[in-house]
């Protein structure tokens, strides 16, 4: 429970730029041990202006004390919906700083990096089995690149079968970067209400010739199993379209049900959310793509392929879409994957799906009553309540920011959109039970709270490092970089 | 599993409160033939120690940059890695948080992209920065996207040809389905033609797109570029692939560039085999409110506190979904905090010695290039710590050669480039000692050892 006497050492710590002292160095050079030479003086740039001038001390404090401000999986419980926050082992970051994998360089010949092109096809396999698909890419940086890859794909598959089709059919509940992903190839949304589950019936009735495809996201974002996915597919199989599917939410699903096995065609993976790796503050995250066999001469270049027990780049395919980055995705973050995957094995990753549908599960019988649960079908990895059964004007967002005096980090708050005032916790496997009914008790303090006093979770964070912040001020007049007054 | 907290009595308890006997029943939502049948097809887990010892295994088969003479550039630069990065980016309140949704448990994660975007203002020589894209190629094909969607009725884009081919293959990728029309800007001398361009532009051109340096480490005279851009009314973009050349050369914005980009990996960013690295983007201020990715500004809290927010969001797809700038939905936090880190460590004169660290190396190593026989170094401008020098033997056959020597000489062009067959890229850096390079040179004469 809430200690309200301990605040901790949260201290305030100036810009970089602040605290800049003419002079001052942080770093130290080999000397030149050729002779120096300097450019035609007409290209020389003057010094950058107000470019900081700091310590290794200085530095070092400045990075530390900000670190004690923020909040990660490894500061406590943070259940961010559809983000799938699970714990980051720690041998995944160690090997990953192997120089053998840190620091080879990407034109480096293929003969001299075969451990590198062997991990990523090990990875690609691996990635393969899990989903169902005979074919990986793991070249997109992200998931939304790899939405973008899939659209890309699928677009070039209906040009080569001579199609020009212009509409995309997303329900309400998918993440914005699946229309985002959907414009960037050209392409009309069709937003489709869902109703919690998409329907056969709701697809039909915009489903025709001009359909390129159906963007799903399965478990949706509700955390409900599409369960009339298959129907839906061949549906659309029908007309001539194919189905993508958004493996945001793959958390709930590994060796349990595999896309391909149910009429998908593409589907990304979320490398940091599925498979422990980091993310980062904001990123790098990692989104490679699992495509059915008519779709392999499209994948983006290049990718690994063994040949007489040796491993190369594929570059040579005529039908690709291209490239999507410079050299061959996110490497460092394949590592932590591919290492996850190895310390799981296929029936850890299958109880890592089971104990997240179990934590979710555990939450909602601990929580619904409290709190409104507008969608009471059988949910799996994530549970959304809505904002109904607040009281006294007390909103989504005050229950959030009440939560961080709690100490803990908010779910995620308005997503979906199809929800009034979503909360939308997804609390993974990697949580223990006392971990789950501390972060229970807190949510049924608050309920309490905005009975008796709702000024509590209006005048929430009191203990964070700032109170809550202006961002129509922001806004308005956007302040984006420091400038010397 | 070590990852996996529950005992059995706390998995029973959990099924009792939940109202089920098993598991199995809370997944009755997923219809019978949506099931996997079958156990998942994988090996067994691996210990700790296991997983270490064979990951080590896999990683000893590849050729790091530390255990090589390594000439290798091309977009992805070996330069040292100050040991205090690695230790601040271990930091677990960093890197295990998310995008700061919640800003008041995230004014780290805030304050840091603040400090990266002003960075990135200053070293290019531009108004705003955003908070990073996928990388330098990706970065620039979202430049491309954005003076489209600035410009309105203009579809075309004027492609320098000495920009990296991996940053014109990802521009071609992302304007594949979109309504406009790429066209290359031709080479003279290792730089963009300015004849050509000139030729080139006309009312329907909505930007001109080139590399400084380009893939060549040639550097472009962007301030006649720029007129001639903007005489005819389209935006130049300027492509970094290796901003270390910044703190030496005049900023792309200072030149006149309306837009600059580039990757970061240089500032303390491990190689990685060519990933992550950070895409950078500054625009100028007339184009705040187009940008792609996302931004960070200052505000104050209610106790009139400064602390920094995720701003202008009305710009993603988050909110405007297939009306976004871009379906960008991440930025590089990590390896933007790498780059600051390195960059608040060298600082204004760090940086500028390092750069002239750079460009002395390369000097020396293209001067003892030129002297060889039969060699040549192939372009006459200045560069900055890559060139190309056009080789009197097929260029596979030398770096064969060379290889194994344990020499890595650099980047054959002949695949991207058909008129640079004989080119071979080298790039030096100060991890490159001039005995290094003295080994290079005999070896690259034909001598051994």
């Amino acid at each position: 429970m809430m200690n309200t006497e301990s605040r901790g050492l949260v201290l305030d710590e100036n810009l970089l730029f602040e605290q800049s002292q003419p002079g001052r160095v942080g770093y130290s050079l080999t000397g030149l041990d050729v002779p120096s030479a300097t450019p035609d003086s007409r290209l020389v740039r003057e010094e950058i202006t107000d470019f900081p001038e700091l310590s290794e001390v200085d530095v070092v404090r400045h990075y530390t004390r900000l670190s004690t401000w923020n909040y990660g999986v490894d500061s406590g419980f943070y259940p961010l919906g559809s983000c799938t926050m699970k714990y980051n082992p720690k041998i995944n970051e160690a090997v990953a700083r192997l120089p053998g994998f840190a620091h080879i360089h990407p034109q480096t010949p293929e003969a001299l990096n075969q451990g590198a092109l062997e991990l990523m096809y090990n990875l690609q396999q691996d990635l393969g089995e899990i989903s169902g698909f005979p074919a990986i890419t793991l070249q997109p940086a992200a998931g939304a690149q790899g939405e973008f890859a899939g659209m890309l794909m699928i677009r070039a598959w209906h040009e080569a079968n001579g199609q020009k089709r212009h509409k995309v059919i997303i329900p309400d509940t998918a993440h914005g970067t699946n229309p985002a992903s959907s414009a960037l190839c050209g392409y009309d949304v069709i937003t489709v209400a869902s109703d919690g589950i998409l329907s056969k019936e709701a697809v039909a009735a915009v489903m025709d010739d001009d359909v390129a495809a159906l963007m799903v996201t399965n478990p949706n974002t509700l955390g409900l199993f599409e369960a009339d996915i298959r129907e839906i597919c061949e549906l659309v199989h029908q007309h001539g379209g194919l189905v993508y599917s958004d493996g945001a939410n793959l958390n709930a699903m590994m060796g349990i049900s595999r896309p391909s096995d149910i009429g998908i065609d593409v589907m990304h993976f979320n490398l940091h959310k599925t498979f422990s790796t980091p993310h980062g503050g904001g990123g790098p995250g990692s989104g490679p793509v699992g495509v059915v066999d008519k779709l392999i001469p499209f994948l983006p270049v290049p990718y690994v392929v063994r040949e007489d027990n040796s491993y190369k780049l594929e570059y040579n395919c005529p039908q690709t879409i291209g490239r999507l980055k410079s050299f061959y995705g996110h490497f460092g973050i394949l590592v932590r994957a591919y290492s996850y995957i190895l310390s799981m094995g296929g029936e850890g990753l299958k109880r890592a799906s089971e104990l997240a549908v179990l934590n979710a599960n555990y939450i909602r019988a601990r929580l619904e009553g409290e709190y409104d649960l507008p969608n009471k079908q059988r949910s799996l990895h994530e549970v959304v309540f809505s904002e109904d059964a607040l009281q006294n004007d007390c909103h989504t967002l005050d229950v959030a920011k009440r939560l961080i005096d709690y100490g803990y980090h908010p779910p995620t708050i308005y997503f979906p959109l199809v929800v009034h005032g979503a909360l939308m916790i997804e609390p993974t496997e990697t949580e223990s039970k006392q971990t789950l009914d501390e972060f229970c008790d807190a949510l049924l303090a608050i309920a309490e709270e905005s009975k008796n006093n709702p000024e509590l979770l209006k005048q929430a964070p009191v203990r964070a490092k700032v109170q809550r912040l202006d961002e129509t001020a922001a806004a308005r007049k956007p302040k984006l970089r420091w400038e010397r007054v | 599993m070590r990852y996996l907290p529950h005992t059995d009595v706390d998995v029973q308890q959990m099924l009792d409160r939940i109202g089920v006997s098993e598991i199995d029943t809370l997944f009755s939502g997923i219809p019978e033939e949506c099931r996997l049948k079958r156990p998942l097809d994988l090996n067994g887990a691996k210990s700790e120690s296991e997983t270490l010892i064979f990951l080590q295994e896999l990683a000893e088969k590849n050729s790091p940059a530390s255990s090589w003479d390594t000439f290798l550039g091309g977009g992805a630069y070996n330069h040292f890695i100050p040991a205090v990065i690695d230790h601040l980016i271990s930091r677990s309140e960093f890197y295990t948080a998310y995008t700061p949704y919640q800003p008041e448990i995230s004014q780290g994660t805030l304050q840091a992209i603040f400090e990266f975007q002003t960075l990135i203002c200053q070293l290019t020589g531009m108004d705003v920065a955003n908070a990073s894209m996928y990388d330098g190629a990706s970065a620039c094909a979202e430049a491309v996207l954005l003076t489209v969607r600035a410009a309105r009725k203009r579809k075309k884009v004027l492609l320098s040809q000495a920009l990296p081919p991996q940053y014109r293959e990802t521009v071609a990728t992302y304007c594949r389905y979109l309504d406009i029309e790429l066209a290359d800007i031709s080479l003279q001398d290792g730089v963009t033609n300015q004849a050509d361009l000139q030729s080139l532009l006309d009312d329907q051109v909505a930007a001109v797109v080139v590399g400084y340096p380009n893939y060549f480490g040639q550097i472009e005279d962007l301030a006649t570029i720029a007129e001639l851009t903007h005489a005819a009314g389209a935006r130049l973009v300027a492509a970094v692939p290796e901003p270390l050349a910044l703190a030496l050369f005049k900023s792309p914005g200072e030149a006149g560039a309306d837009i600059v980009v580039g990757e970061g990996q240089s500032f303390g960013i491990p190689l990685s085999y060519g990933g992550p690295g950070i895409g950078f983007f500054a625009v100028r201020k007339k184009d705040m409110r187009v940008l792609p990715g996302r931004l960070v500004g200052e505000t104050t809290d209610k106790d009139g506190k400064r602390g920094f927010v995720l701003t202008l969001a009305t710009r993603e797809q988050h909110i405007r979904r297939e009306k976004a700038t871009s379906n960008i939905c991440s930025n590089q936090w990590m390896c933007i905090l790498m780059v600051s880190i390195y960059l608040a460590l060298h600082g204004k004169q760090g940086l500028r010695q390092l750069a002239e660290i750079n460009y002395a190396k390369a000097a020396y190593a293209k001067e003892k290039i030129a002297q060889l026989d039969g060699f040549s170094v192939t372009f006459s401008g200045e560069s900055f710590n890559e060139f190309v020098v056009t080789c009197p033997e097929p260029v596979a056959a030398l770096k064969k050669r060379l290889e194994q020597q344990g020499l890595l000489a650099g980047i054959s062009l002949g695949r991207d480039y058909s008129e640079l067959e004989d080119g071979l890229l080298i790039c030096v850096t100060e991890q490159n000692s001039r005995k290094q390079i003295d080994r290079l040179v005999h070896a690259l004469a034909g001598g051994k050892g």
